[in-house]
C-alpha cells in the first residue's frame, strides 16, 4: 500500500551517530562526497568503503536497511554499469558478436557503480540517523550566512519542515479517498494510459482542495500564535556544537584529505 | 430466508509479521437479513471501520469470509466491483471525496461506473437527490459552492444514486449541527421505509442508534460483545457502561430511577416509553 513508501526514513536510536549536530553530519557528507568523487583506485576505493562500514556500524543501522535505500535508483545503477562495460574502449578481454568487454571497461564499470553505491548508502545514513526536524534545523543553522545575499534561508528551511511534516498525513488522505472513490465503483487499474490518468481525477481533485485547506488552517493557526518569519526567533533547543562534534569533523577532513592523497599518488 | 450479508469468523490482521502487528477484527461472526437496519456500535478503535471495509470488498480478510446473498464475495476477485456496487458504502466525512464540476455530475459518477446511461443514470440520480432532500435547482451548481450539510446530502446520494441492496454508513451525522442531524437522519429512514433496502448505521452516539434501528451490534476491542434489539442491548446498560460505552439519557434515568426502588423496566430507551412505563407504575399503585 501506499503507507510502506519510505521518504528519507529515520530510524530513531541513541547511538554516537544520532548524537551527532545535524550541521556536523551534513558536513560530513559533503566531506564523504568530495572523498568518494576524488578515489580513484583499489586502495581509495577500499578506505571509502571501510569508512561507510564503519559509520553504519556505529549507527547501528543493518545492511539490510543500508541495501534497501538502493532499490529505487537499482535500473540506474545496473544500466551505468552495462553502459560503462561495454562502451569503454580499450584491450579487449572479452568479446562475443557485437559486444566486446575491454579491461579499461570492466574497471571502470565496476568503479563507477561502486560510486554510485557509496554515495546513495552514505547520504542515506545521514537521513537514518537525523531526524527531519534536526536535519531542516541544523541545514538553517549551516546556510544562515546567505541571510546577507537575500536568501530566506528560514524561509526555506519552515517550508521544509512542513513538507515533510505533512507527507504521512497527505498519503494518508490519498489511502482514504481512494477508498471512497472505489466504493463507488472507480477503476484504477484497467484501460490504457489516457484512461488511467483520466481515473486519477476523482483522487487529485479532493486531494488538492484538502491540501489547500490544509495549508490555509495551518496559516491561520501560525498566525495565531505570531509567527512572523524568523526575525529575533529563538530555539527550544539551540544547536550547540560539542567535543564529538569536533572529533568527528576532524576525523572526516583527514580521512578526505588522506584519500584525495592517495588518488593523487595514484593508489 | 436466506440472510444478505453473513459475517463468518472474520478476522483481520494489519501488520502482519511487524513489530506493529495488531487484529483489528477477530472471529467476529453475524448475519444481516435484508431490509434490516443495523446499528453498528463501539469505540475508536473497536474495530467499526475495518469491519465494514470488509462487507463491500475494500479489504480482504486476514481470515474468514463474507457472504452477499449466500455467494463468498472474494470468490471472484475480479468481480469484486460488482459487490461494491451492491453494498454501498459512505465514508466518514464523505464530502471530502467530491471531486465534479457539478452535484448532477458527481451523483452520477457511481452509477456511471456501473455501466448506467440516458434516462436510466437520470433517473438514479434525480431519485437518489430526493433520497436526501436536496432540491433538483441544487443539480447544477458547484458541489464546492455549498455549504457542509449540503455536501455530505451529494456524497451520500452519490452512493444512493447506485441503488445498492445494502448501505452501509460511517458517521453520517458526525459534524453537523443538531438539527441537520436529525434531518439527515430522517432521510435515512425515510429511505430505508420506502426502499425496504439494508441499512447499516455506524456511529458512536447511543441516542443516535437507539432512536433508528431495530438491531444493534456493539463491538469492543475486535470482537462483537453484544447483538440484539435496542431493549435487549440497553437493558444490560450496566455491561455497556463498564465497557466504556454509553447509554441513551433516557436509560440513565430510568437506571437512576430503578437504584432509588422505582422499578420501571431497564429496558427502556425512549421518553415515550418512559413514561407508558412510569403512567402503568402510577395506576398499578406500586412504586415508592
Amino acid at each position: 500500500m501506499l503507507k510502506d513508501i519510505t521518504l528519507g526514513q529515520y530510524f530513531p536510536g541513541n547511538t554516537p551517530a544520532h548524537r551527532l549536530d545535524p550541521r556536523t553530519k551534513l558536513l560530513l557528507v559533503v566531506l564523504y562526497i568530495v572523498g568518494v568523487f576524488s578515489a580513484k583506485f583499489v586502495i581509495s576505493y577500499g578506505v571509502m568503503i571501510l569508512t561507510l562500514i564503519v559509520c553504519a556500524r556505529i549507527s547501528k543501522v543493518g545492511a539490510r536497511a543500508m541495501l534497501r535505500g538502493l532499490k529505487p535508483v537499482l535500473i540506474i545503477i545496473i544500466f551505468t554499469g552495462l553502459l560503462n562495460m561495454f562502451f569503454t574502449p580499450g584491450d579487449p578481454l572479452l568479446s562475443f558478436w557485437i559486444f566486446h568487454i575491454s579491461r579499461q571497461g570492466l574497471r571502470l564499470a565496476v568503479f563507477m557503480v561502486l560510486r554510485i553505491m557509496l554515495l546513495i548508502t552514505g547520504t542515506f545514513l545521514l537521513t537514518y540517523t537525523t531526524s527531519p526536524i534536526r536535519l531542516t534545523d541544523g541545514l538553517e543553522q549551516l546556510l544562515n550566512w546567505m541571510k546577507r545575499i537575500h536568501v530566506p534561508v528560514h524561509e526555506l528551511a519552515m517550508m521544509m519542515s512542513i513538507a515533510l511534516r505533512f507527507i504521512p498525513t497527505l498519503i494518508e488522505e490519498t489511502d482514504k479517498i481512494m477508498s471512497a472513490q472505489k466504493a463507488r465503483g472507480a477503476d484504477f487499474e484497467s484501460g490504457n494510459l489516457f484512461q488511467r490518468a483520466r481515473a486519477m481525477l476523482p483522487i487529485l481533485v479532493p486531494l488538492f482542495i484538502s491540501a489547500f485547506r490544509r495549508a490555509d488552517e495551518l496559516a491561520v493557526a501560525m498566525e495565531c500564535r505570531c509567527y512572523h518569519g524568523g526575525e529575533g526567533r529563538t530555539k527550544l533547543s539551540p544547536l550547540r556544537y560539542a567535543g564529538r562534534d569536533y572529533f568527528a569533523l576532524a576525523a572526516g577532513v583527514c580521512l578526505t584529505a588522506g584519500v584525495m592523497v592517495l588518488g593523487y599518488f595514484g593508489f | 430466508m436466506e440472510p444478505i450479508l453473513q459475517v463468518q469468523h472474520l478476522t483481520h490482521t494489519y501488520g502482519v509479521d511487524t513489530p506493529f502487528e495488531r487484529s483489528a477484527v477477530e472471529d467476529m461472526n453475524f448475519d444481516i437479513q435484508d431490509g434490516e437496519f443495523v446499528g453498528i456500535i463501539g469505540h475508536t478503535g473497536s474495530g467499526k471501520s475495518t469491519l465494514i471495509q470488509h462487507l463491500n470488498g475494500l479489504l480482504k480478510p486476514t481470515s474468514g469470509r463474507i457472504l452477499f446473498s449466500g455467494r463468498d464475495i472474494w470468490a471472484q476477485p475480479k468481480k469484486i466491483r460488482d459487490v461494491r456496487f451492491q453494498v454501498g458504502l459512505v465514508f466518514q466525512y464523505p464530502e471530502y471525496q467530491l471531486f465534479e464540476e457539478t452535484v448532477y455530475k458527481d451523483i452520477a459518477f457511481g452509477p456511471a461506473n456501473m455501466g448506467k446511461t440516458g434516462a436510466e443514470l437520470d433517473r438514479c440520480i434525480r431519485n437518489a437527490a430526493e433520497f436526501v432532500g436536496l432540491q433538483p435547482q441544487y443539480l447544477d451548481r458547484s458541489p464546492f459552492e455549498l455549504s457542509g450539510g449540503q455536501k455530505r446530502r451529494v456524497a451520500l446520494a452519490g452512493v444512493i444514486a447506485m441503488e445498492p441492496r445494502v448501505l452501509v454508513l460511517d458517521e453520517p451525522s458526525a459534524g453537523l449541527d443538531p438539527e441537520g442531524r436529525e434531518s439527515l437522519l430522517r432521510n435515512i429512514r425515510d429511505y430505508h421505509h420506502k426502499t425496504g433496502g439494508t441499512v447499516i448505521l455506524v456511529s458512536h452516539s447511543m441516542e443516535e442508534i437507539a432512536r433508528n434501528v431495530d438491531r444493534i451490534l456493539v463491538l469492543k476491542s475486535a470482537h462483537v460483545l453484544m447483538d440484539g434489539a435496542p431493549g435487549e442491548v440497553f437493558s444490560r446498560s450496566e455491561e455497556l457502561l463498564a465497557a466504556g460505552l454509553d447509554v441513551p439519557q433516557i436509560t440513565r434515568v430510568a437506571m437512576a430511577l430503578r437504584r432509588r426502588g422505582v422499578l420501571v423496566s431497564p429496558a427502556v430507551y425512549t421518553v415515550e416509553e418512559l413514561e407508558r412505563e412510569l403512567l402503568a407504575l402510577r395506576k398499578g399503585g406500586a412504586g415508592c
